[in-house]
């Protein structure tokens, strides 16, 4: 089980960075939201991978248990990265109505002459 | 407990959605509370600075929790200083940005920026690593309203640039934060310190991983080389007055870097021994190198500010990352200059924008231009590090305190040699925008084809944008003015900051 979620990590973070270097914006998304997915696997299991194990002490019996810290990590960063991902789109979606463009990076025209927009 | 420590991020965060609920549709009122908001936190600023500087640690237990398995906040001298910086220069700033009309140029301004302001008050003073992280959250999301606030094309895809990277940034956070919670099983960051403290010697590789990738985290707000290319695009597109309120969080950045980096990863512990100032100095001095010659060539005031706030930052991790006392002292002394003198530059192109565009070339004269470029030579001066002003002694302080370092013939040939291409860089773009401008012909501005805003906007107090700015130059003035007793307040953070076991047994000592 082990090598399964390493290489699920792996796979995802390396797709993720992959879709990032692309040069349109849904693919970025895309990517970022990828590597979101990467994170939260990895932070569940930086508790240690524990199989059928509640995430309570049992005081009756001496039974496995799970760390609950890390869930209650990946619960909050599930939270803000969707908070985030649903922000860049926003964002993303109104940069494109307003350009006609949804290239990710500024054309020299953009990033040169007219900074703001009272320049 | 004292219930003052949590009171900077509880005002905001009262504030904030009170002004989006209840005042939505009430620009005067919104303008009115948010600047009481403003003068609250400063006055609440100046309560936990008195509290703190009497050298006690004191620690506010969030729910009653005791301190490993809750999230405190911890009040010591630093964070004291940092959560009074950060109202010292939202004073001005909100008051620049009533005064210019830049609050109506879209919705929501002031209470994004008491969003920002919790955020960054709750970063300066949180214990938790991984409350760290959510502080990190709450400013950026609030920066991302911010910096589109105003629209237009330009400035939105900015802001997707800016949000992107700010987003791997927080993945890679929490990536090193569950490296450093899997080898020491805590987020505590003096529950931290000891765990890291008590590893065995040969065990420490996942540690010395975790500290790195928090450090990359770090270097990505305080914008260091090679992580800085989110910087110019985005203060440069931001409003102005937003991107000088943005001069406090690469000094987050800058913070943080201090705080795990004296606390967990302390220049005594052996595992990460000499690992950050070794990654850190060479980059800060890169920084330093591209930030000036981004000064030099700017072709956009806009730009050539957002290069300034690189620049300084550069000097700035210069002096962090020598990790010594002296050398501390020397940084925090001039975070707050470099804050102040980055927010008045960013609020005086502001003030040429509005007036002339942004343009670096001669044009045609604009109204106040003999009152607009004497605070943009102050301002010049100020970052320049020329006397008299506060930069001078805070980058007389940094070569001072590096003069026994290694590398000190490296770390004074960039420092002043990057200080003579600013001056020469500033220079250039204050005889062409404010000299040259009476040889221009005179050609009329064209009408920009951006959408126009909502509401026709109010007449621009000009009153009260000179006020604030002015507000800025005192900030300098007494900084200069005042430089021993800062420098001592100074001195004694730094000594806490070294002796991180008051910290850790301040945290974890029990019961108050």
């Amino acid at each position: 089980m082990e090598a399964l979620v390493a290489s699920a990590v792996g796979i995802m973070t390396a797709a993720g960075i992959f879709l990032i270097l692309r040069r349109r914006t849904f693919p970025v998304i895309l990517g970022l939201s990828l590597i979101t997915y990467a994170v939260n696997v990895f932070l569940f299991a930086t508790g240690r991978l524990a199989l059928d194990a509640p995430a309570v002490l049992n005081k009756y019996e001496d039974v496995p248990y799970t760390d609950p810290l890390p869930q209650a990590l990946v619960l909050t960063a599930i939270v803000i990265s969707f908070g985030m991902t649903a922000v860049i789109v926003m964002i993303a979606l109104s940069a494109y109505l307003s350009s006609k463009d949804d290239h990710i990076d500024m054309t020299a025209q953009d990033s040169v002459d007219a900074p703001g927009e009272d320049a | 407990m004292n219930h003052w420590i949590v009171a900077p991020i509880v005002l905001p965060a009262i504030l904030a959605p009170f002004i989006i609920m209840v005042l939505r549709y009430h620009l005067d009122l919104q303008r009115i509370f948010s600047v009481a908001g403003v003068v609250a936190l400063l006055g609440i600023a100046l309560t936990i600075t008195t509290q703190a500087s009497g050298g006690e640690i004191q620690v506010y237990e969030l729910g009653n929790w005791p301190a490993p398995f809750g999230i405190v906040m911890v009040l010591d001298r630093l964070s004291a200083m940092m959560v009074l910086l950060t109202a010292l220069l939202a004073l001005p700033i909100v008051l620049y940005a009533i005064a210019s009309g830049w609050d109506n140029r879209g919705k929501h301004f002031h209470a994004l920026f008491h969003f920002q302001l919790m955020g960054v008050c709750g970063a300066f003073l949180t214990g938790d690593a991984f409350n760290l992280f959510v502080f990190f959250e709450v400013l950026l999301i609030a920066s991302y309203g911010l910096m589109t606030h105003g629209g237009g094309s330009v400035r939105l895809k900015a802001g997707v640039q800016y949000v992107a990277y700010n987003l791997i940034g927080s993945t890679l956070f929490l990536f090193a934060l569950g490296t450093l919670y899997a080898v020491t099983g805590t987020l505590n960051m003096a529950d931290m310190a000891m765990r890291v403290a008590e590893l065995p010697a040969d065990d420490t590789a996942l540690l010395r991983v975790g500290a790195v990738l928090l450090l990359l985290v770090f270097c990505i707000k305080a914008a260091v080389l090679p992580l800085h290319f989110w910087l110019p695009a985005s203060y440069a597109n931001a409003p102005l007055p937003v991107a000088a309120l943005f001069a406090i969080m690469t000094k987050v950045g800058a913070y943080s870097i201090l705080r795990m980096y004296t606390l967990g990863f302390g220049p005594e512990v052996e595992a990460t021994q000499g690992l950050v100032g070794a990654w850190l100095q060479p980059a800060a001095l890169v920084t330093l190198a591209v930030g000036v010659v981004g000064i030099l060539g700017a072709q956009h005031i806009a730009r050539m500010v957002a290069f300034c706030a690189i620049a300084s930052m550069g000097t700035l991790l210069i002096a962090i990352s020598l990790f010594t006392e002296t050398a501390t002292a020397a940084a925090l002394y001039y975070i707050y200059h470099s804050t102040l003198a980055t927010a008045l530059l960013f609020l005086v192109a502001d003030l040429v924008m509005e007036r002339r565009g942004g343009a670096i070339e001669p044009k045609a004269p604009m109204p106040q231009s003999g009152l607009i470029s004497a605070l943009f030579f102050v301002g010049a001066i100020a970052l320049a590090g020329m006397p008299p002003l506060s930069g001078f002694i805070g980058k007389l302080l940094v070569l001072d305190a590096s003069r026994d370092a290694p590398d000190a013939n490296a770390i004074w040939a960039v420092v002043l040699i990057g200080s003579f291409v600013t001056i020469v860089g500033l220079a250039r773009a204050g005889s062409l925008i404010f000299w040259k401008s009476h040889d221009a012909q005179y050609t009329p501005v064209p009408e920009t084809d951006e959408e126009a805003p909502a509401q026709p906007a109010p007449e621009p107090n000009a009153g009260l944008a000179f006020t604030s700015v002015f507000g800025l130059v005192l900030g300098l003035v007494m900084l200069t003015l005042f430089a021993g007793p800062a420098l001592n307040y100074a001195g004694k953070t730094a000594e806490q900051l070294f002796t991180p076991e008051h910290y850790i047994s301040a945290v974890l000592g029990g019961e108050e």
